[in-house]
């Protein structure tokens, strides 16, 4: 992870529509040929960033480097190196498809017209289906092709696979996968948490315009609880009174002293609780680490994010 | 109740096709509480102050008589305008107005319709709304009695304030527009079962009434009391043919009814026989490679039908007028007051350069409804997130606005150009002066066009308020010198700054401050337009 070379610099970005605060203070970084995941529930401010970072809206205060260039006042020379896909593409009624990603493209860095072919015979798309005649999925796959075609740097995809079936959608990631093998950086905000887990080195969650949570998926993991569930020949000792055990249940098992034990464990804490479990003899033993979606779930609720900064 | 919630529903299908169409007719007119006043009030408004224009112009009975004389023997009046039958205030008011009123009755008529129907299902939202308990024929009824409201209230309005010239002339007159407004009406909804874009449905109802325009003013240059088959073939021809305030003929309102009732009965069974959101002239495939390679490209392939279409408009607009300028010079001639108007309206000298002159004036005017609305493409680029994708490209804005000004601001000279020739072949007199004539009218275009531009670089939310400019400056032209308007007043429109030409002397000082005002406006509205943030 080189540090000098971020693609995407945000800090205490600050955006509002009248009333209501957009953005409030948020912080995002992305490094040169990452795929970085953009989460965060509806309404939290994933697209206002992302359109801040195109240049389409101004914030009132904070700085956004996108290439190491204003997005603002740089636009033009930073859209050569950036394809962006929104995540409701829409076309003009009386343009094919063809027509579009070709424009597109000639709007970026060029188009590289072998891909360009390999790309629209992957996704199947009939290219010369005007723009009113295309499914949503099929739009949003016109939008696709033109950005992974296109010779560019970063690609910036907002939703990008709303609308695309479970075929598509593998297309779509083995895409994103070579973008980032040929060294391109990739900032993708997804509801798909499979999605995200499998593409992205780290992700940031961002909830009412600020940013909650930022890290690999490692990282991020580690802040949270870990599931342990595990037969015992014997009583367990101690356990509820060591840290960060929580939703302690124990069982006897039918026949003989054996307990089976649940709990969670704030992850950082699991050493002590193994040690602890073993100790009383372990017959079987499985850990599950949680999940993007568990992780998820925490800092959309209501609660989540007072939790970890309380950390 | 309570037993029949558990069974479902098994009534005959057929019983609920018309299911849901109240709701949708409160919607459509809640979606339009602004667009049918207005539109309807400007309608009355033409048509109740002309017996007030007439009693001033014509004061005395014998005038009127000779009016009537002077018309009915002038064939190029009555191309224009249709034959007079009668010299009462009320027969001249109906005659004058006739036409014209009818076609914007039936303008307004198409887009409700076209919007209500076409409109909804091009977009996708008629989806949504079929999905609910709606019947197959309640949207088109909708839109059909959406329309018939808009016409109601016209009759209303015209019969009410006409009435004192007459009450049965004024039933018959309100009763006459508002048939011509649901032949239309009608129509449009045929239109749009052809067509899966709404602007080609509206482009093609609109040629459709401009075909019915040009018939009746073939007939009437024909014939001097209407009775010629040409005529009697347009919806515009009936009304002059209903013959208010001069001994109504109330048999041809079944013409109106009749056609309306046919029209609707084909359009229901076309909408019973297609698809939602498909179409009987089906889309064709494009090119799988494209060209488009600059965001201004793309702006003249988004652009190029409107201009090719308004170039049309305008270079046959030259041509008919140019052919009638000599026949209504000489009816005009005779009267003094007419002679007045058209010389405060068109010029000083000569009344065939009088005529001239407020016919290119008049083009001018519609020139500047090109104008915003080539320069509103910017807009609806904008607020349909089509733009989106582009400005995310190596595009600044500046250079995409540029692409549509270009076409809106060069495309306003290209049809005026195209209006001087199609003068120039219709009259084949003056060709350089009348030339002049036009083009001199584009500083004043080109400032509507500028304000347009500011109030959408710099007011977004009230960009469309640039029609109601190009409104107010069309009232202004139009009904402006004939009703007495103070100086001060007209001189809030560009266009009352223009010299009148050609006859008139030529006056640089307008046509050299218009453009740079307009410029001004412009950069402005890009200055604005770089500042802001896009709609998101």
């Amino acid at each position: 992870m080189t540090k000098a070379n971020p693609a995407i610099e945000v800090s205490g970005l600050h955006k509002s529509f009248g009333r209501t605060h957009a953005l409030d203070g948020l912080d995002l970084d992305v490094e040169a040929g990452e795929v970085h995941g953009f989460l965060g529930p509806n309404g939290s401010g994933k697209s206002t960033t992302i359109r801040v970072l195109l240049g389409l809206l101004r914030a009132d205060s904070g700085g956004a480097q996108v290439l190491g260039r204003d997005p603002w006042t740089d636009a033009v020379e930073v859209h050569r190196r950036i394809a962006y896909v929104p995540g409701d593409v829409t076309l003009w009624r009386n343009l094919s498809g063809g027509e579009v990603i070709d424009l597109y493209g000639r709007l970026r860095g060029g188009l590289d017209t072998h891909r360009r072919a390999e790309l629209i015979d992957r996704f199947e798309l009939d290219p010369t289906k005007k723009g009113r005649t295309y499914s949503k999925g099929n739009r949003q796959k016109v939008a696709l092709v033109a950005a992974f075609a296109s010779d560019v740097d970063l690609l910036i995809l907002d939703e990008p696979t709303s609308g695309l079936d479970p075929l598509m959608e593998e297309v779509f990631q083995r895409c994103v996968e070579e973008e980032r093998d040929r060294g391109r950086t990739v900032l993708l905000s997804s509801h798909i948490l499979s999605e995200v887990e499998e593409l992205c080195d780290r992700v940031s969650i961002i909830r009412k315009g600020r940013t909650v949570e930022s890290g690999s998926l490692a990282d991020l993991r580690h802040l949270t609880r870990t599931s342990v569930t595990a037969e015992l020949a014997g009583a367990p000792n101690g356990l509820s009174r060591l840290p960060g055990v929580h939703d302690l249940a124990v069982q006897p098992v039918e026949r003989g002293q054996g307990r089976r034990v649940r709990l969670q464990v704030d992850t950082d804490k699991l050493d002590a609780v193994l040690r602890s479990l073993s100790e009383s003899g372990v017959r079987s033993l499985t850990s599950t680490p949680p999940t993007l979606e568990e992780l998820f779930l925490r800092h959309y609720q209501d609660d989540g994010p007072e939790q970890v900064a309380a950390r | 109740m309570t037993a029949a919630a558990t069974a479902f529903d098994v009534r005959p299908a057929g019983s609920r096709q018309l299911a849901g169409t109240g709701t949708l007719l409160r919607f459509a007119l809640r979606r339009d509480r602004l667009m049918i006043p207005v539109w309807v009030g400007v309608n009355a408004l033409m048509i109740l102050s002309m017996p007030n224009t007439l009693e001033n112009l014509y004061d005395s009975p014998a005038d009127r008589a000779e009016l009537l004389k002077d018309t009915a023997g002038n064939a190029s009046f009555r191309a224009l305008i249709g034959p007079v039958f009668d010299d009462s205030v009320g027969a001249l008011t109906a005659w004058r107005v006739g036409v014209y009123a009818g076609a914007l009755a039936a303008v307004v008529s198409l887009l409700l319709v076209i919007r209500h129907t076409r409109d909804e299902e091009e977009s996708g939202r008629h989806e949504l709304v079929a999905s609910g308990m709606v019947g197959r024929r309640a949207s088109l009824t909708a839109a059909l009695l959406t329309a018939a409201v808009a016409n109601a209230v016209l009759a209303l309005l015209v019969t009410a304030g006409l009435a004192g010239q007459g009450a049965s002339g004024a039933l018959a007159f309100g009763l006459g527009l508002a048939g011509v407004g649901m032949v239309f009406a009608t129509l449009a909804a045929i239109v749009a079962q052809f067509t899966e874009s709404a602007r080609l449905a509206r482009g093609l109802t609109a040629g459709l009434l401009g075909a019915a325009f040009v018939l009746r003013a073939a007939g009437d240059s024909a014939s001097d009391d209407g009775s010629s088959a040409l005529t009697w073939v347009s919806p515009l021809g009936w009304l002059e043919n209903l013959r208010s305030f001069a001994d109504e003929r109330w048999w041809v309102l079944l013409l109106f009814a009749a056609a309306a009732l046919l029209q609707g009965v084909v359009a229901y069974g076309l909408a019973g026989r297609r698809d939602v959101g498909m179409s009987f002239l089906p889309t064709r495939p494009g090119p799988a490679l494209g060209r488009l390679g600059t965001a201004g490209a793309l702006a003249w392939r988004l652009q190029r039908g409107s201009v090719l279409g308004w170039s049309i408009g305008f270079f046959l607009a030259g041509v008919v007028y140019g052919g009638l300028t000599d026949g209504v010079a000489d009816l005009v001639g005779d009267n003094a007051n007419a002679r007045e108007i058209f010389e405060r309206m068109g010029g000083q000298a000569g009344l065939t350069d009088a005529f001239l002159a407020s016919m290119v004036g008049m083009l001018g005017l519609i020139a500047a409804l090109y104008v915003v609305g080539s320069v509103l493409r910017l807009h609806g680029e904008e607020t349909s997130m089509r733009a989106e994708p582009i400005l995310a490209g190596a595009v600044s804005r500046l250079r995409w606005a540029c692409g549509h000004l270009v076409i809106a601001f060069a495309g306003a000279g290209l049809i005026m150009l195209l209006a001087g020739l199609g003068f120039a072949v219709g009259y084949g007199k003056e060709v350089g002066p009348i030339l002049g004539a036009c083009l001199v009218q584009l500083p004043a275009v080109w400032v509507v066009g500028g304000l347009a531009v500011l109030l959408y670089g710099v007011l977004p939310r009230a960009a469309v308020g640039a029609w109601g400019v190009a409104g107010a400056v069309l009232l202004l032209g139009w009904v402006g010198p004939a009703l007495d308007v103070p100086q001060v007043v007209l001189d809030l429109s560009p266009f009352g700054h223009l010299p009148k030409l050609p006859g008139g002397g030529m006056e640089w000082g307008p046509v050299l401050v218009l453009p740079a005002l307009a410029a001004g406006l412009v950069a402005a509205g890009l200055a604005g337009l770089r500042r802001r943030d896009m709609t998101t």
